[in-house]
């Protein structure tokens, strides 16, 4: 399993080298990776619809938990395939879509990453890699979105979705250490045994947050629902793949996953309920008011996205079931509907549904699977989606708390999905053909053949639910660890309260299509609410953020020197001061200090008139002089309390320095005021008050009692271990040499960034 | 700063104050002294050099700009530190000897390299970081 997750990377590597040769004819031969695997993976299917669970383990970070750990159970199968079959069909379309296209290898990498990313995530049983496949999914859809990177708003979503899903991410690594640290494993097959330990922890609520933050921003649930719609302005392929079919699922999937460890009780149902339930709701109303097909796909999958995770939220069997279930209607019928979009766009250029019309005279095929799309999505027998809608009534009608109020809910969002679907599917497609799109003609068959095998496929699947039945719903509920009945998925279940409500749907669905026509003028006017918008209140939020960020900036930032030394210097006079102040005890016993020696005198004499004369002195470079005096009375100082290590860098360094002063100095004007009296006044007062800090504080270390532990360990090693006499130098390159070779490692970045500033400023210089 | 006196006693400080750098590197590991020790004493020693005859004079007798030598040390350092991984599979950093003291230099380890990789770093950047200013002042 590690190869066919591994494979989409390193095929994406290998266009890096390869892929002036993947841009022309061969482009179409991409898709044989995903076919490949999409036939691997079936592979399994025998063995997992009869309830067998395959592990494998590679170790990764085995000190910190973390392996690649796959599993490939009920679940995890299910999108395994749902990704490597609309996986395959996109590649294929995509020849097609994007032929010739200058970047089409590049577009080819960035998919195969996505679907690599998107394997490892769902077949990961371990969180840390599922936490880092959810990143990559991010990362690789913020190129796929701002594909057409020459276009503003392109990036501009682009950047949009990874804010919103790249928040997700964060807050989805912040669950996964709580769990694994409540759980003590990071694998979420342990984690399964252990859901009371999970349930009754303090932390309990706080996870469950922060992995819902993770599901909410990845799947579109409000109020984060708006980068799915910015989203859209990727090219048709992508928003089929990744918007429709495998990431936005990622949070359901992350929810289904999580279920049997998470499931606490009423606070589980509710917050899942009520967000899902809004977000099914709000975004289906949306639909009526948009004329772009994608808009309107876009508006529909978040509220089928919110149908799933109102479904999980309910949690009973027959929700899961009826969850599983619409997860492969809606990735069958939403990515037909995409893809017929995207042929729609191609050939007449426009998306405007209030211009489409007539088009089944020029480009049959695709009106056929426009039409069996639009009744699959609509839950017309005998398609999938029939199944899928009866699961979802007998969901609500049986659930403990509001069977009604939910059961109605759900016949709205059903009504208005039902009218997305149509309008997205059918109306181009009927009435009379304009004029000007006489001239068309059938695109290649790469285009129109995906949707149309994936409709059928959702016919096929609607007259034999037995085979979703035995190979998804059954493997699916049993990784729930629900108490579980058995069922059978029925296309005919008589005639009962279920059915009624089926019809109810239908009738009102159609009357809806006919009665109200996308126009312009609804779409401006819900454009007047934007102002309340989440999206608006949030990018009101980074405004605002930058704008705070920029007066803070500006406030400290001054570019003056001496600005931002008073500033850290005063920051310290605070804390320490403040440290001083609160708990600060001080006992100098005078008898057993030493006697002053007359060295320690003459040094001190030096030190000091040094420290005056750089103070008072009007020349620079006497000061210059004067301060690498102080410097040199240091290294004596330490050459005489024995730390000739110390004394030698020391001279080594002030005489550098002093030299690097005297460069810079010698070629400016002799003389400049650039302080005031006042000023001086102000910095003397907080340079004497930081020496008085300093030197309490050294004095107050030195009231401690001494740890020789340290210095006795070094003196007896030293030479054993290391075979060196000289412990100071022992220390630094041989005990924590690896510290030494950060620092000389730093020592290099500051060389070459002074080397950069001053060069990069001469050449242009020179330039003028 | 053209003296003559300066200027005649540079052209002997020069080789005199690099080998006493190389003697301070190599006393290093029993005597005080060392690397980044024996590096600044170099860089003094061009430094000085620099002063006396001037920056280019100075620059032509190093022949590559010293900016070259960062990446060296750092790499001298570097596989000072992962050669007991491929010699001798032991952990990172662990000490490696030749078994007799060589005449003059001492004995060799893997740590004389690793100092002699902090040597190079020393003069690279201070080097660099004098002559960039004194050019730009």
């Amino acid at each position: 399993m590690l190869g066919a997750v591994l494979l989409g990377f390193l095929f994406s590597l290998f266009l890096v080298f390869a892929g002036s040769y993947f841009r022309g004819k061969l482009a179409v031969l991409s898709s044989l990776i995903p076919i490949s695997l999409f036939i691997y993976f079936l592979t399994f299917l025998p063995q997992v619809s009869a309830g067998e669970v395959i592990y494998e383990n590679h170790e990764w970070i085995p000190s910190f938990g973390v392996n690649l750990s796959f599993t490939l159970d009920g679940l995890a199968l299910l999108f395994a395939l749902m990704i490597t079959g609309v996986g395959s069909l996109v590649f294929l379309y995509t020849a097609a879509y994007l032929k010739d296209h200058k970047y089409l290898d590049r577009f080819y990498g960035y998919l195969s990453l996505f679907m690599a990313a998107m394997l490892g995530l769902v077949l990961s049983d371990n969180l840390m890699s599922l936490f880092i496949f959810w990143e990559l999914t991010s990362i690789s859809s913020f190129y796929l979105i701002g594909f057409n990177n020459d276009k503003a708003d392109s990036r501009k979503s682009a950047l949009t979705a990874l804010g919103i899903t790249g928040i997700g991410g964060l807050l989805l690594l912040g669950g996964a250490v709580l769990l694994g640290d409540v759980a003590g494993t990071y694998r979420i097959s342990e984690m399964l045994m252990l859901r009371d330990v999970i349930t009754d922890s303090p932390h309990y609520l706080l996870i469950l947050l922060l992995i819902f933050g993770a599901a909410f921003t990845k799947s579109a649930q409000f109020p984060f629902h708006f980068w799915l719609p910015g989203a859209m302005k990727a090219p048709t392929p992508v928003s089929t793949y990744l918007h429709s079919a495998t990431m936005v699922k990622a949070g359901v999937y992350l929810l289904f996953r999580m279920t049997p460890v998470l499931n606490g009780g009423e606070i589980w149902h509710t917050i899942l309920i009520s967000v899902g339930a809004v977000t099914m709701v709000y975004s289906a109303f949306h639909i009526i008011f948009r004329t772009d097909l994608k808009g309107i796909l876009a508006y529909s999958t978040i509220s089928a996205l919110g149908i799933l995770v109102f479904l999980i939220g309910i949690g009973t069997q027959a929700a899961l079931i009826a969850a599983a279930v619409f997860i492969v209607v809606h990735a069958l019928y939403k990515a037909s509907l995409f893809l017929i979009t995207g042929i729609i766009d191609h050939e007449t250029g426009t998306r405007d549904v209030t211009q489409l019309a007539g088009l089944r005279k020029v480009m049959m095929p695709v009106a056929i699977a426009g039409f069996v799309a639009a009744l699959i999505s609509g839950g017309v027998p005998p398609t999938l989606g029939f199944v899928g809608k009866d699961l979802i009534y007998e969901a609500t009608l049986h659930f403990k708390d509001n069977a009604i109020f939910l059961t109605i809910i759900a016949i709205s969002t059903n009504v208005l999905l039902f009218y997305a679907g149509f309008v997205a599917g059918v109306k181009p497609f009927m009435g009379k053909l304009p004029e000007k799109f006489e001239k068309l003609h059938l695109p290649s068959p790469l285009m129109w053949l995906p949707p149309l095998v994936m409709t059928l496929a959702g016919l096929v699947f609607g007259l034999f639910p037995g085979l979703i039945e035995s190979a998804f719903a059954k493997p699916i509920a049993m990784t729930q660890a629900i108490e579980f009945e058995d069922f059978h998925l029925k296309l005919w279940h008589g005639f009962n309260t279920i059915l009624g409500l089926s019809a109810i749907t239908l009738l009102l669905g159609t009357v809806l299509y006919f009665t109200l026509k996308p126009k312009h003028a609804l779409e401006n006017a819900i454009a007047k609410l934007d102002v309340i918008a989440p999206k608006d209140l949030l990018l009101k939020l980074s405004e605002g953020f930058a704008v705070f960020s920029r007066l803070w900036t500006n406030f400290f930032q001054t570019g003056y020197l001496r600005h931002y030394l008073s500033i850290i210097v005063a920051f310290l006079i605070l804390l320490l001061g403040y440290l001083i102040f609160t708990d600060f005890s001080l006992e100098i016993d005078f008898s057993t200090l030493t006697e002053l020696t007359i060295y320690e005198i003459s040094i001190l004499l030096m030190l000091l008139s040094g420290v005056l004369y750089t103070v008072f002195t009007k020349s620079r470079l006497a000061a210059v002089a004067a301060l690498g005096v102080v410097g040199l009375s240091f290294s004596l100082l330490f050459l005489f309390y024995s730390a000739p290590d110390l004394a030698m860098t020391q001279f080594s360094v002030d005489t550098l320095t002093v030299i690097l002063f005297v460069l810079v100095l010698y070629k400016l004007p002799k003389y400049l005021k650039l302080s005031d009296t006042g000023l001086r006044i102000k910095h003397g007062v907080l340079s004497i008050s930081f020496g008085i800090l300093i030197t309490l504080l050294i004095l107050r270390v030195l009231n401690e009692p001494k740890n020789t532990e340290i210095t006795e360990y070094y003196a007896e090693n030293a030479y054993k271990l290391a075979r060196g006499k000289n412990i100071v130098n022992v220390i630094l390159v041989d005990f924590r040499g690896i510290d030494t070779m950060i620092e000389i490692s730093v020592l290099i970045v500051a060389a070459l960034g002074v080397f950069g500033l001053l060069k990069l400023r001469l050449k242009s210089r020179d330039k003028k | 700063m053209k003296t003559i006196i300066l200027k005649s006693a540079s052209s002997y400080l020069l080789p005199v104050l690099l080998l006493f750098s190389v003697f301070i590197l190599l006393r290093g590991h029993y005597l005080p002294g060392g690397g980044f020790v024996g590096g600044l004493v170099a860089a003094i020693a061009f430094v000085l050099d620099a002063f006396s005859n001037g920056l280019d004079k100075t620059k032509s007798v190093l022949k590559i700009h010293p900016g070259f030598l960062m990446p060296l040390g750092l790499l001298i350092a570097f596989l000072s530190g992962v050669s007991p991984i491929i010699f001798s599979d032991l952990p990172l950093m662990t000490g490696l000897w030749v078994e007799n003291p060589i005449p003059v230099i001492g004995a060799i380890g893997s740590a004389l390299f690793f100092d002699l990789g902090v040597y190079l770093v020393v003069i690279g950047a201070s080097l660099t970081i004098i002559f960039t200013i004194s050019e730009s002042a």
